[in-house]
């Protein structure tokens, strides 16, 4: 069995906690983490020719910023308790793209926080967890 | 300090536009002889069977026969892979973020779909008879071989900025293009003269004349309430502008765009449903577009008259040959030049062969009802009468619709324009800033005065400049035939390959 687990991170006290938790796993099993920070976006939006020209420059700003200021200080902290980790920014849908990338790595498991939204507000907004439930490959753990 | 910078430029163009509405009749009196000598040599025409050809518009479908023919048709075998790029069905994961074929397509077509479509048609239909439908829907599908060709160029001859930004179009590939083929000094000049045209023309059609269009729709919903304030209409729109292009409040401009197509789909529906109300007399509308296209009966030069009339339009209304789309294309980061132009190829098909030939059924279907239904109006007047024959609440909406596709018109043209400029003084920040308030001053003067001579200028400008285009895909067609061929042969070897669907 592949010794992968995947977790997603957004910056959330949520997905800090999955990630202490999915740290805990790692080191009872000696596997390794995937930190993957997905960008919301979709081929489909309509943009101006301005936004066009600079979205090159602001794809590359925006991974650079989800590396500094959300994954490095999650990373570090993992690191720390000796567990092989690798981080990844990936712009898309966010819980197709935490499934595709859970299928390319391999991955054993996916971790993920939840935000402990109303029913309402998961009904406007949609649930990230509450998806990757519904179409991950691989069993999901849902960290309070 | 940004407030007070924008406090100051709103005085100014207050100032400048109470001015300006005075002496209107001052410049409209200088620059009329400029206007009708430019507009005579642009629009130079030759008399052929009692009807008249321009020869500019001779110039662009003589281009369009032969690139369809020199890529060997392929505008209709290029179709369904243009619906597979744009689907992202050949779309590498790993590029997400980047622009997508989609997006690229969805801001150039809200570039083009504008008041032409819903006005410019009357316009034909009125002149040329219900035949010019038939030569309107073959002008749209010879233009998707002059887009394919002016987009593929523009991605394979684009600068790319140290900044990571894009520019590219004509004066790119015209400059460069020219160069590899040993006529620098020419390609140079080319290039400059598109530049310098395309500017000028993003101040008149692509502004000018869409403020104007815009304060005149208001105020036809308004009933005449906001007569004599088209500066105040002008002021608010310019404003704006002003926070979307200068301001960088992109979530403004963000709304229109998601609603221009959202209002493209919502006419097309309700067009339809106009259509089919009129169902009894559909064959016979239809009946007319036919005969009227091969006999011109009633039209001024007969069946060439109706060619012209309904050419002309096509023109007009999708930019085929005009080479702005060209510029919006060109920000996709592709390795195939190709795929853009292939995507490209869908604009005229939209643009012209659907909205505009269901704007043309809807009159086409009412006039066979009642040939009176419109009275003395014309052009988008035309348009909205037809339409209130069956749905009575329809013109309040159809002006709402003007409006916006005014609006993304405004800011698709500030941008071609802003590249021209670029072009012309540098891609430095502060003559881009000084460009950006010229533009919005230019807003509030097109809604305030009747600049009628400086707009035929403009508008001369914008054909004008499919003459240094044009010869420019000529010459560099051979090289789009061989990109075109060995993407071609890649597709098929597998080499370039599908990650979805098939």
């Amino acid at each position: 069995m592949s010794n992968t687990f995947l977790v997603a991170v957004d910056g959330s006290e949520g997905s800090v906690r999955a990630a202490e938790f999915a740290t805990e796993r790692a080191v009872a099993s000696k596997a390794k983490l995937v930190l993957a920070y997905v960008i919301e976006w979709s081929p489909y939006s309509f943009h101006t020719p301005d936004e066009l020209a600079e979205r090159h420059k602001r794809r590359e700003e925006e991974i650079e910023r989800a590396h500094s200021t959300v994954l490095e200080p999650v990373s570090q902290s993992v690191k720390d308790k000796g567990v092989d980790v690798e981080a990844v920014v990936h712009h898309g849908h966010p819980s197709e793209t935490l499934v595709d990338l859970a299928k390319d790595r391999g991955a054993a498991q996916i971790f993920i926080g939840r935000k402990g939204q109303s029913r309402v507000a998961s009904l406007l907004f949609g649930s990230v967890a509450g998806s990757l439930v519904q179409t991950s490959p691989v069993p999901v753990t849902v960290v309070p | 300090m940004k407030r007070i910078i924008l406090a100051a430029v709103l005085t100014l163009l207050t100032t400048a536009t109470a001015q300006a509405a005075g002496i209107d009749e001052t410049i409209n009196t200088a620059t009329a002889p400029i206007a009708a000598w430019v507009g005579k040599i642009v629009f130079f025409k030759i008399p052929v069977f009692g009807a008249e050809l321009p020869l500019v518009v001779l110039w662009l479908v003589v281009g369009a026969v032969f690139f369809t023919f020199y890529m060997g048709f392929f505008n209709i075998r290029g179709f369904k892979h243009a619906i597979e790029l744009v689907r992202g069905d050949y779309a590498n994961p790993k590029d997400a973020g980047e622009v997508s074929h989609f997006q690229a397509l969805a801001t150039a077509v809200s570039g083009t779909v504008g008041i032409g479509n819903i006005g410019g048609v009357a316009v034909a239909v009125t002149v040329g008879g219900p035949g010019a439908t038939f030569w309107l829907i073959m002008a749209g599908f010879l233009g998707m071989s002059t887009k394919f060709v002016e987009c593929t160029l523009g991605v394979k001859y684009r600068n790319e900025n140290p900044d990571g930004s894009v520019s590219g179009g004509p004066m790119y590939y015209l400059r460069k293009g020219f160069a590899e083929r040993g006529m620098e000094g020419l390609g140079k000049f080319l290039g400059m003269f598109y530049a310098i045209g395309i500017f000028i023309g993003a101040l008149g059609i692509g502004n000018m004349f869409q403020s104007n269009q815009a304060y005149v729709q208001l105020n036809n919903v308004a009933g005449g309430t906001l007569d004599g304030l088209g500066w105040l209409v002008g002021l608010v729109m310019a404003g704006i502008v002003f926070l979307v292009i200068v301001g960088g409040i992109k979530s403004i401009a963000r709304v229109t765009e998601k609603i221009v197509p959202f209002m493209a789909i919502f006419y097309c529906v309700f067009a339809l449903i106009v259509i089919f109300m009129n169902a009894a007399v559909i064959p016979e509308a239809i009946a007319n577009i036919f005969t009227g296209a091969m006999t011109g009966e009633g039209v001024a030069g007969g069946a060439l008259g109706a060619l012209i009339i309904g050419f002309q339009r096509a023109v007009f209304s999708n930019e085929a040959g005009i080479g702005s789309a060209s510029i919006a294309h060109s920000a996709v980061r592709t390795n195939e030049p190709v795929t853009e132009g292939t995507v490209s190829l869908l604009e005229p098909f939209i643009d012209t062969i659907v909205i505009c030939t269901i704007t043309a059924l809807v009159i086409g279907t009412t006039a066979a009802a009642d040939p009176n239904f419109a009275g003395d109006a014309q052009g988008i007047a035309m348009t909205s009468a037809a339409f209130e024959r069956q749905i009575s609440w329809f013109p309040v909406p159809l002006a709402i619709a003007g409006v916006l596709f005014a609006f993304s018109t405004m800011i698709s043209w500030s941008y071609y324009g802003l590249k021209g400029w670029a072009y012309i003084f540098g891609e430095d920040q502060r003559g881009q800033t000084i460009y950006k308030l010229i533009f919005c001053a230019f807003v509030v003067l097109g809604s305030t005065v009747q600049l009628g001579p400086i707009l035929d200028i403009s508008d001369a400008l914008v054909f004008l400049i499919c003459v240094p285009n044009i010869l420019g895909l000529y010459f560099l067609a051979p090289i789009v035939k061989r990109e075109l061929q060995s993407y071609l042969a890649r597709i098929e070897s597998g080499e370039i390959k599908r990650f979805k669907g098939g």
